[in-house]
């Protein structure tokens, strides 16, 4: 039953599956604090998966398997293979944050990140909704968990209890929202749902009925306004080395759901949910920027500018479906795309740097705490610096190009209101960068405070950051590979 | 590697080197590292000029390579005789600014050399830019370095200034990057400026790019009345960040009226030129009183800055080509001569720590030297004939005048202002005598101010007594700039 081909689409979730429950157990006969051969293990295991999934898409095929519930196309397998890398730079730098606070013990961390990879994987390639809906539940259940990871720590436990909470509660109106979808197509096959949709026979107030629930479901995952409470909260709560990790790579796989799901699914209904999404994205942008100016604290300040970037992903996610334009559609997804790869980048670098300056018994997560960095350390000031300046969307930024994208996506897509909405976005990120303006500031104007100590982190996660700092600038001076990159993938699994 | 690429990525990396030497224990060799830039920087823009053809108004040391295929934005450079003078002023600037910090600043001395270097090749982009992607990435990236210059190295209210800079000109440049997106989406998905040129546009089209083109540049010259960041800036920037400031920055935002305002919304900018003078003329006449009752050295210039950019923003919209010309000698001029003066009163500075008018009187008897330059700068400031200052407002007079008397009038009448502000200033600040035990113990200028100091007073008189190689480059230029102007674009 189970052929050849459908193999090779799931040999790296085979693989990852295999090593989470080796990895469990050889981590029983690891006895050192630091964990450091498990450590090995998972980088080793996550290097093959990444080099696998680079190779699958540089095939450039695309394979459906399990009779038509997983896809392997080119946009998965690089969303697969970037979202491995950023688990790897997340482990990088969290391990000695982890160790320190005595988080390693039983060597949960790694099975249990790799269990969430193996989430976001199947986010990716589900080709049927409840494929879907159970790799989202298998992604967020491994995050409950490593957010309460710091058993003793109060903040971390309440983190975890509301975002198990609402995140069930999302679940919830995703699931009901599928159902109401199976419910008026008759199939869980996205193909097959589109097929039925656009045979015309459907009625579409229970279409919609199921859209709205889909869409809120997907807003909550993704964290974007009025769906966005827990984000502040667990981005808070959670210990730095986790917020890292739900506030990466996972946005990849939320952006490949609602791919999944709207494009790819419900692109007949695209007025609906390009609607919807309009809502949001500008609930987002005001939102997220002007409660991010009143923080104090830099992780909270930071959940709150996720909010806002989810925001101009979303613009991007809108501006597709343009009549008769199969070309403008494909860059609006592809400018999303971008968006939330280089988001991903920019962000693994913010919580990387509060990771660095941390210390056993001192969080670093006060924007006061970066108080005269750039006395201290002028290469992680100037690294926050780019990173923060492409967050503000500055060129020569990365940042900057994935907001021109996505602006540009916008304005090509329509009329008026389009490029009042664009003036928004703009003024907006004006605000952002206000607050991202007033990190530096804090770096490079103020004196160093006296709680301030050395630098104490290992010399992997300066080698990592370094390198992470630098592709910040040398992708925005050279930005054109990786925009073409997500066009052709984009493009490819448009085709199909 | 072409000239224009060169004479871009010598200072930057050169910039590059000195951030990356780290700490201030190598302060020596950091500061010649930085002096080689500088003048490396500025040999490899003379052939520019020396190989300029004069007789074409095509773009000349062309380079066009992809960058970002997927957008179809290009590294797209180029000059022409609008452009060329402000390379080399950049340039010369630059190494100006490089001496004159030499022993004044001494925490962090690699980030401000690096600081400046970097700064200084990412304005010779902004006016070598031809692609309006490339224009854009390079007219925002100088936020950054100006930004930390400020903050780290600024006055007692240096955070307030450093951010009142930022946002105030990012705020204008984000309107400027939506006109920027939707002329691409128009143009059927081109960034080329001179695409863009010869791109047919509907009236309000036009209006509305020209008013998102005006808050980017308007802010930058700056115009009346959104000049208000200006003088809160100069007055905490250090020395060096004046200077460049009012010698470079302001010149890109009157530069990118010559580039997009002009050419690429003609309609819409001879429908605003009334709106447009106004403006100028407000600037000149309004600023030039508020600067008479300025009490602070700095904000006394910086807003005798605000009031000689009006000259230029008035000749560009007066749409003759001596008042076009003369707007962009003005530039070239004033670039000179508000460097000379911020850098004279950095001299005043190091010394008494105060840019009060009143803490100083009769510097003259203990720094004659000094006083003769200051007395020169003066000069060129207030537009006396056979300085640098005068070529300019003289030739946007005479066009103003043959547009309309009353606006010549008015125009001219800002020469009196400016004699007035200036000479009353240099009465209080050197003549008389002695008021004070901090005057008395001044020292006169040393040989480095001293050499700096005359650069700047040999290219002030030379351009004063002999424009002649600064105008003749911009002739054809600007004749093929106003007949492309002339031309409507409505369909």
């Amino acid at each position: 039953m189970i052929d050849k081909i459908s193999l090779i689409a799931v040999y790296p979730e085979i693989i990852l599956l295999v090593m989470a429950c080796v990895i469990l157990l050889f981590d029983l006969s690891v006895k050192s604090r630091t964990r450091t051969a498990t450590f090995v293990l998972s980088m080793l295991t996550l290097a093959v998966v990444a080099a696998i999934q680079a190779n699958y898409a540089l095939s450039g095929q695309t394979i459906y398997a399990f009779g038509n519930m997983v896809v392997s196309d080119v946009m998965g397998n690089w969303l697969k293979c970037f979202a491995t890398l950023s688990v790897m730079v997340s482990l990088v730098y969290g391990r000695h944050y982890a160790a320190e606070r005595d988080m390693l013990r039983g060597g949960e961390i790694f099975s249990l990140s790799l269990f969430s990879l193996m989430g976001m994987f199947v986010m990716i390639s589900g080709n049927n909704l409840l494929v879907l809906y159970m790799g989202v539940e298998l992604l967020t259940l491994s995050s409950y968990a490593l957010v309460a990871l710091r058993r003793d720590y109060i903040l971390s436990v309440e983190a975890a209890m509301k975002y198990f909470v609402l995140g069930a509660l999302a679940s919830g109106f995703l699931l009901y929202g599928m159902s109401m979808l199976y419910g008026a197509t008759g199939t869980l096959n996205i193909q097959e749902a589109l097929a039925a949709i656009q045979s015309g026979q459907l009625k579409h107030q229970v279409l919609v009925f199921g859209l709205v629930f889909i869409v809120a479901g997907l807003a909550f995952k993704l964290g974007v306004v009025p769906f966005h409470m827990w984000i502040p909260d667990v981005y808070q709560g959670a210990p730095t080395a986790i917020t890292l990790m739900i506030g990466g790579a996972p946005k990849l796989a939320a952006f490949a759901v609602m791919i999944r799901i709207l494009v790819e699914g419900l692109m007949p209904l695209s007025a609906d949910w390009q609607q919807m999404l309009m809502l949001l994205a500008i609930g987002s942008l005001a939102i997220g920027n002007l409660a991010a100016i009143a923080q104090t604290n830099l992780k909270r300040m930071l959940a709150y500018s996720t909010i806002s970037h989810m925001g101009f992903v979303l613009i991007g996610m809108m501006s597709g479906a343009v009549s008769g334009q199969p070309e403008a559609t494909a860059n609006a997804y592809g400018s999303a795309m971008f968006y939330v790869i280089s988001y991903v980048l920019t962000t693994l670098v913010s919580f990387g740097i509060i990771l660095l300056l941390s210390r056993d018994g001192f969080e670093s997560e006060e924007i006061s705490d970066f108080a005269g960095l750039n006395q201290r350390s002028p290469l992680y000031a100037a690294i926050m610096a780019v990173c923060l300046f492409s967050l503000a969307g500055i060129p020569p930024m990365i940042g900057f190009y994935a907001k021109l994208a996505v602006l540009q996506a916008l304005v090509a897509s329509g009329g008026t209101l389009q490029i009042v909405l664009a003036v928004f976005a703009v003024m907006m990120s004006l605000i952002g960068a206000f607050y991202y303006l007033r990190v530096v500031k804090v770096m490079y104007f103020d004196v160093p405070s006296s709680t301030s100590g050395p630098i104490t982190s290992p010399f992997e996660v300066r080698a990592m950051l370094s390198v992470n700092g630098a592709l910040l600038l040398v992708l925005g001076i050279v930005p054109g590979g990786l925009m073409a990159l997500c066009a052709n993938a984009v493009m490819q699994m448009l085709a199909t | 590697m072409g000239l224009l690429s060169l004479a871009i990525w010598t200072p930057i990396a050169f910039g590059v080197v000195l951030l990356a030497l780290g700490r201030d224990d190598q302060v020596r060799a950091v500061r010649w590292i930085a002096l080689v830039g500088a003048v490396v920087s500025l040999l490899v823009t003379l052939p520019l000029y020396t190989q300029f053809d004069l007789s074409t108004a095509a773009m000349q040391f062309v380079e066009t390579r992809h960058w970002i295929e997927t957008f179809n934005i290009n590294y797209h450079l180029g000059i022409d005789g609008i452009s060329v003078w402000f390379i080399l002023l950049t340039a010369f600037i630059n190494l100006i600014v490089v001496i004159a910090g030499w022993e004044v600043i001494t925490s962090r001395v690699n980030q401000y050399m690096g600081a400046f270097l970097i700064l200084s090749g990412l304005m010779i982009g902004v006016f070598c830019a031809l692609d309006g992607m490339l224009f854009y990435v390079f007219f925002e990236a100088t936020l950054i370095p100006m930004y930390l210059i400020i903050g780290i190295w600024g006055g007692p209210n240096k955070i307030y200034a450093a951010f009142k800079f930022f946002l105030y000109t990012l705020l204008g440049s984000l309107l400027m990057l939506v006109a920027l997106i939707y002329l691409y989406v128009t143009s059927g998905g081109s960034f080329d400026l001179l695409t863009w040129h010869k791109l047919p546009l509907g009236q309000t089209a036009q209006t509305l790019l020209f008013f998102a083109f005006l808050a980017a540049f308007a802010v930058k010259v700056p115009m009346w009345p959104v000049h208000t960041w200006l003088p809160d800036v100069h007055v905490e920037a250090p020395t060096g960040g004046s200077a460049v400031l009012a010698a470079i920055m302001l010149k890109l935002g009157a530069y990118g009226f010559l580039r997009f305002s002009l050419p690429v919304t003609p309609d819409a900018a001879h429908e605003w030129a009334g709106l447009m003078i106004g403006l100028s003329l407000a600037a000149v006449i309004y600023v030039g009183l508020v600067t008479l009752v300025q009490t602070d050295m700095k904000k006394l210039v910086a807003y005798s800055s605000v009031a000689h950019m009006g000259f230029v923003t008035l000749g560009f919209f007066l749409f003759n080509d001596l008042g076009v010309a003369g707007g962009i000698v003005q530039m070239v001029s004033h670039g000179f001569v508000s460097a000379a003066m911020f850098l004279g009163i950095g001299v005043l500075y190091d010394r008494v720590h105060s840019r009060e008018i009143s803490a100083y009187g009769g510097v003259v008897n203990t720094m004659p030297k000094f006083a003769v330059f200051a007395m020169l700068f003066a000069m060129a400031n207030a537009g006396l004939p056979g300085t640098a200052g005068f070529v300019g407002e003289w030739m946007v007079i005479l066009a103003a005048l043959k547009v309309n008397f009353w606006v010549g009038m008015a125009a001219a009448s800002a020469l009196i202002f400016g004699a007035s502000y200036t000479l009353w200033m240099v009465k209080r600040v050197y003549l008389g005598p002695v008021t004070n035990d901090h005057v008395r113990h001044m020292k006169d200028i040393n040989a480095r101010e001293f050499f700096f100091l005359s650069l700047l007073a040999i290219a002030i008189l030379f351009m004063g007594l002999y424009p002649l190689p600064i105008t003749e480059v911009m002739d054809v230029s600007v004749a093929e700039l106003l007949k492309h102007v002339a031309i409507t674009k409505l369909n």
